[in-house]
């Protein structure tokens, strides 16, 4: 038994670097804006030279980065080469990778980095819960946390600062977005993410609160896809089934807003800019824009991957003294297919 | 004669799972007699197709059904199952996709024609399937321990593969397995399915292929006995699953012409057990009835439609499948048949009883 | 004499899907009485015990034990009420320790003392003559050393009703002696043995008082010294029983012009069951045996002659020309069938039905592709099914349902009908009512003067005395001999197998 978990183990280890240093070599094509065009390939190989700890490398910065895995989304995908690109030899740093999307192993690696004695921990949780004690370690050995993408539940003297999107903000440009198309009825089909995801519940509760306080504002349906675009299709072929009317989809990701656009194309229910039914997705990945320059859909949310520009700078002021803010919250857009351009889709697709 | 006919359809394998369709249907039936509506529209390509709940059923239910006939194969051979069907159809898509797109997530055009890539994916999905049997007939592990393998490891596979892309297929011909054909207004699944399925009931006309599974399912060293080779009898059985999970992923992938490898079917291998189950089959192998089987991923599908809509909460759909599999134990327990027989002996003889007075 | 008696069933009646296995059976055992229970396969025997003993529920009747009515439902309740039993199939867990095995389920102790429970069973292991130790683990014991250790724990239970079912079917003489030892000693104490089995010696030997079944019915009960063999098996049969003895003389011997060939032939064959390399061969239309103590490797041999263990060397001839068989499948090829000595395990798929049983070799012979029509599967399993006159419902129940003397026909039936050149019979007869065992040895000398060649292997010495023509005999793994002609004869045979001379 031991050895057959042993093997499977070592098997899913082997196919994890695989996985990071190939995307590493994707981040020079994808995120081709960032600035990094001197990416390397050499993050799975550098793990290995973190416990040797043989300190001809006393320049750089040394940091450990846990994050969750980059298959999770395109989103993480896109955090993760962003990350990637920053965080290289050139560009001062001497960085090592974990992944898991589970918080006890994020936990377990933010131990062994602690031991190797990194001079920062970057941390997008798994779990907001059960980080005090080794975030508490960090602290006594001098390693300076600085959260990323998502905040947790401890003390905030622990870490140094939390870079974070404001999920309940994207919701609310959303709904104020959707408020400004001045329909006389809203009878929404509303799609949530995986129950109890930050993302989830920020950009479901932007929404409960509107239909709560108006009169002409009905959700017709609402259901989890689990962020899944089968899952979507087959929500708004129930509605669709059920002959219920409705002239807006609320999707929380873009993928099931795909997952519900094409229910609609089966069915026969036109969509997008000027048609029957309101389409809005988030996160805005490039095909998702493109889908609104085209007209098929109607808005997109945005949660920006891009975090590394902002640890970096958190990074230089710490050495150089100085004390950053507690929480950064970072920038985010809503676009809409009136307005969008070209340009934005290149420069914010993901 | 009424106790024999009695026990006759209940002790018949398709009981169970007709049954629970019934139940289904005179549910949705009492409560909204619109359910079974179907109705001809068009659809935004301007091509006829049908809609309802039924054809939701029929058009949903096919990865599942598919899935169901391999993996009934794979539980008589084995007494075990398959648990990473999920995740090799996750490998399945992103090959396809790879092929279909080459190394440009985003092409014009189809880099190969549709056909070789489900050709490549049905080779892909094989070998998965040899894999995992290859572990399970030559080396005797366990068939969940050796499937754990590729459950864990799939979806980074099928991430690998595409280099982490999510590559889009622009051809809206692709589209058509998942969807409909224009001109024929019943989804093209309906079509795969009932493929599938001829060839699934001439592989069991025309081979032993079912006669020797059961054989090493029921008695692997009386097969071997016979001439009958077990080790590669639960070999093909895998293999043949790994076709099955090629097709579903051309389905899966199809429907929305991308791929998201971390939710792509997941938990399917769990619903495709548990059509086993439902259609009556032992889990510890040996004899099967394919048709139940296929019924029962019919009735699961059922069950999620109504529970859709019923606007049950998608996430508590598990719940309800537990209480399914909580009523499948129990009434396959053998105590409890035994309860139900007598209690229906009793019934009889107290009718007789009346007639004669 | 009915202040003596312990067990009384009255008017039992069970019925099965299409049987009715027991109709208005009486049956009753005095204290410390050792009493036979005969019958023919399917006669209820089983059926009987298995209602004593709480296996299944009776449809109808009364079970009085000391006079007292007692309700059986499940086997713990007979095991309470001091009704032990040793089945004829072992149902004992092969993976635990033979300590455990003899232990398990009864300790009313939450916490097992396992010194204590080792040092009790070896103990009573060594009082009964076992070869067996405790912590040894039960599968690593031979067949007749489990059936033992089963009657020990049945014996341990303090019983007052003992079921022995078949006990001796895989036993020696010693150790069927040694068992007659105990009952001798456990009847002497009060206990009542209801013993169940085909033997008639055996019968003859311990036994007090003979209860006869016949098709689920009751043909009486008999003093043993009313009732002489004959008799008994006339009552079994319910036809008077034509003749036991010489069957061999009935049957011309095969007479075709290619009578001498060798049509097998072996020559330092041997495999991985840890027989010593042999030499064999045998002739067209030829009946030949291997015999040998129990454990002496004849199973063995024809195991490898079959390649159903895994040969490890030797050459093989087949009509004079070298062939290479290593799994049963070429073994087919080659026209060799064998049906094997433990039916349960190797023999049936208890799942399938009596066809698909029927045709399984046939059907593996003629290939994955070409599978028989619905028509003619069940052609071939109806004129089998009559030929052999196997007792079922139809051709469609499950083997298992059926009783072990007709799941042995239906077995034979699937090799006769692969119309092998050469047949390996080892211990077809085990566990088989009087009646079928003399229409398999005259089977087996009907399919020789076709031109067959078979062999057969039987505990019963005479019972191969009455079909083999030749006999190889075995010791340790090794062949130590062979007889022919005026050397077949019961004290040559022993002697043989003694040896030492």
């Amino acid at each position: 038994m031991k050895k057959v978990l042993a093997v499977i183990m070592a098997s899913i280890m082997a196919f994890g670097l695989v996985a990071c240093s190939s995307s590493g070599s994707t981040t020079t094509a994808g995120a081709g804006g960032s600035s990094a065009a001197n990416n390397d390939a050499g993050n799975g190989g550098d793990d290995g030279g973190n416990g040797g700890g043989g300190s001809s490398s006393g320049e750089l910065i040394k940091v450990g980065i846990i994050n969750n895995d980059p298959n999770e989304s395109g989103y993480r995908t896109a955090n993760d080469a962003d990350l990637q690109a920053m965080f290289t030899k050139e560009n001062g740093y001497d960085a090592s990778f974990f992944y898991s999307l589970k918080n006890d192993e994020q936990i377990q690696q933010a131990q062994t980095f602690i031991q190797n004695e990194v001079d920062y921990l970057l941390l997008s949780a798994a779990d907001v819960a059960g980080w005090d004690t080794v975030l508490q370690d960090a602290k006594d050995a001098g390693v300076k946390v600085i959260l990323f993408d998502r905040t947790i539940d401890a003390d905030p003297s622990l870490y140094e600062a939390s870079i974070v999107s404001d999920m309940a903000k994207e919701g609310q440009t959303a709904v104020e977005w959707l408020a400004g198309q001045n329909l006389s009825e809203y009878n929404i089909i509303h799609i949530q993410g995986a129950m109890g995801s930050a993302a989830q519940q920020g950009r479901s509760g932007a929404l409960e609160e509107k239909v709560n306080a108006e009169a002409n504002w009905n959700i017709v349906m609402q259901q989890t896809g689990g962020w899944s675009a089968s899952d979507a299709q087959q929500i708004v072929q129930s509605v669709i089934d059920s002959g219920a009317s409705f002239n807006v989809i609320y999707a929380e990701n873009d993928d099931m807003a795909k997952g519900a656009v094409a229910a609609l194309d089966a069915a026969g229910i036109s969509h997008g800019v000027g048609k029957d039914v309101i389409i809005m997705g988030f996160d805005c990945n490039k095909w998702a824009l493109e889908e609104l320059l085209k007209q098929n859909w109607n808005y997109d949310g945005q949660c920006n991957p891009f975090q590394a520009s902002y640890i970096d700078a958190i990074i230089k002021d710490i050495e150089a003294g100085k004390t950053p803010e507690k929480t950064i919250i970072m920038e985010e857009k809503g676009f809409d297919a009136a307005t969008i351009k070209q340009e934005d889709v290149d420069k914010y697709g993901i | 004669m009424e106790k024999s006919l009695f026990k006759k359809i209940t002790g018949n394998q398709m009981f169970i799972p007709l049954m629970a369709l019934l139940l289904l249907v005179v549910i949705n039936l009492v409560v909204d007699p619109g359910f079974f509506k179907v109705t001809l529209g068009t659809n935004n390509a301007g091509n006829p197709v049908l809609s309802g709940y039924l054809i939701t059923i029929l058009d949903y239910g096919s990865e599942l059904a598919i899935l169901a006939i391999g993996m009934t194969l794979v539980t008589a051979a084995s007494g075990g199952q398959d648990i990473s069907v999920g995740a090799t159809i996750a490998i399945c898509g992103s090959v396809m996709l790879r092929v279909l797109c080459g190394t440009n997530p985003r092409p014009d055009a189809i880099q190969a024609p549709i056909l070789v890539a489900f050709l490549v994916a049905c080779v892909v999905g094989m070998l998965c399937g040899a894999f995992n049997g290859a572990l399970v007939s030559f080396f005797k592990i366990q068939p969940m321990i050796a499937t754990l393998i590729l459950f864990t490891a799939g979806r980074s596979i099928a991430a690998w593969v595409n280099n982490n892309m999510l590559p889009i297929v622009p051809d809206p011909k692709f589209a058509y397995f998942g969807g409909f054909i224009p001109g024929i207004p019943v989804p093209t699944t309906v079509f795969i399915v009932i493929i599938c399925i001829v060839i699934t009931i001439l592989l069991l006309k025309f081979t032993n292929l079912g006669l020797y599974t059961q054989a090493v399912g029921i008695n692997e060293k009386s097969a071997r006995l016979n001439g009958i080779n077990p080790t590669f009898m639960k070999f093909l059985a895998f293999v043949i699953l790994g076709l099955c999970v090629a097709v579903a992923a051309l389905i899966k992938v199809s429907r929305i012409s991308t791929i998201n490898y971390s939710v792509i079917a997941k938990d399917i291998e769990m619903d495709a057990i548990l059509a086993v189950a439902l259609g009556g089959n032992s889990l510890s192998g040996g004899k099967f009835n394919m048709w139940a089987s296929i019924v029962g991923a019919y009735v699961i599908q059922f069950l999620t439609t109504t529970l859709y809509k019923f606007s049950v909460r998608s996430d508590a759909l598990a719940a309800y499948k537990a209480v399914v599999v909580i009523l499948l134990v129990v009434f396959s327990a053998p105590k409890v048949r035994e309860a139900v027989g007598s209690f229906a002996k009793k019934l009889t003889s107290k009718n007789a009883l009346k007639e004669e007075a | 004499m009915e202040n003596n008696r312990m067990l009384e069933m009255r008017g039992i009646d069970k019925s099965f899907p299409g049987v009715r296995a027991l109709q208005k059976v009486d049956f009753s055992l005095n204290k410390g009485e050792i009493h036979a229970l005969m019958g023919e396969n399917g006669a209820g025997k089983s059926t009987l015990i298995k209602v004593l003993t709480g296996v299944y529920s009776k449809d109808s009747g009364v079970i009085r034990l000391d006079g007292k009515e007692v309700q059986i439902h499940s086997p713990q309740d007979a095991q309470n009420l001091g009704i032990s039993t040793v089945y004829q199939e072992i149902t004992l867990c092969p993976n635990l320790t033979v300590a455990e095995n003899m232990y398990i389920g009864r300790g009313k102790a939450k916490i097992t003392n396992w010194r204590k429970m080792n040092a009790d069973a070896d103990a009573l292991l060594s009082k009964l003559d076992i070869p067996a130790k405790a912590t040894q683990q039960l599968a690593s014991c031979s067949i007749a050393v489990q059936q033992m250790v089963a009657i020990a724990r049945a014996v341990d239970m303090e019983c007052k009703v003992l079921i022995l079912d078949e006990p001796t079917s895989s036993l020696d003489e010693q150790e069927v002696e040694k068992l007659f030892g105990l009952m001798r000693d456990l009847k002497a104490t009060g206990v009542g043995i209801i013993f169940v089995t085909h033997f008639l010696d055996q019968v003859y030997e311990v036994c007090d008082k003979i209860t006869v079944l016949r098709d689920g019915q009751l043909v009486g009960e008999y003093e043993i010294a009313d009732l002489p063999r004959v008799k008994l098996v006339a009552k079994m049969l319910g036809k008077e029983m034509d003749d036991l003895s010489d069957i061999k003389g009935e049957m011309e011997p095969y007479q075709g012009k290619d009578a001498d060939e060798k049509i097998y032939e072996a020559s330092q064959l041997f495999s991985n069951a840890g027989i010593k390399p042999f030499d064999f061969f045998i002739r067209k239309g030829e009946v030949n045996g291997f015999t040998g103590l129990l454990g002496s490797g004849r199973s063995e041999c024809v195991r490898a002659i079959f390649g159903a263990d895994r040969v490890l060397g030797g050459t093989v001839k087949r009509n004079g020309k070298e062939v290479k068989i290593r799994t049963p499948r070429a073994a087919m090829k080659n026209g060799i069938a064998y049906l094997p000595e433990d039916r349960k395990n190797d023999g049936i798929i208890g799942d399938l039905s009596v066809r698909e049983n029927i045709i399984l070799a046939l059907q593996v012979l003629k290939g994955f592709f070409k599978p028989f029509s619905k028509a003619q599967a069940n052609a071939f399993a109806e004129e089998y099914i009559k030929k052999l006159s196997i007792k079922t419902a139809s051709a469609d129940t499950p083997i298992k349902s059926l009783s072990g003397g007709n799941q042995q026909k239906v077995i034979l039936a699937r090799w006769l009908l692969m119309h092998p050149e050469y047949l390996i019979l080892d211990e077809p007869t085990r566990g088989i009512d009087v009646g079928t065992k003399v229409d398999i040895q005259k089977l087996v000398l009907e399919l020789a003067s076709e031109g067959m060649s078979v062999t057969f292997i039987s505990s019963e010495t005479d019972e191969m005395l009455r079909t083999c023509s030749r006999m190889v005999v075995m010791r340790d793994r090794k062949v130590v001999g062979e007889l022919s002609g005026e050397d077949l004869t019961q004290s040559k045979i022993m002697s043989t197998i003694a040896g030492g001379e």
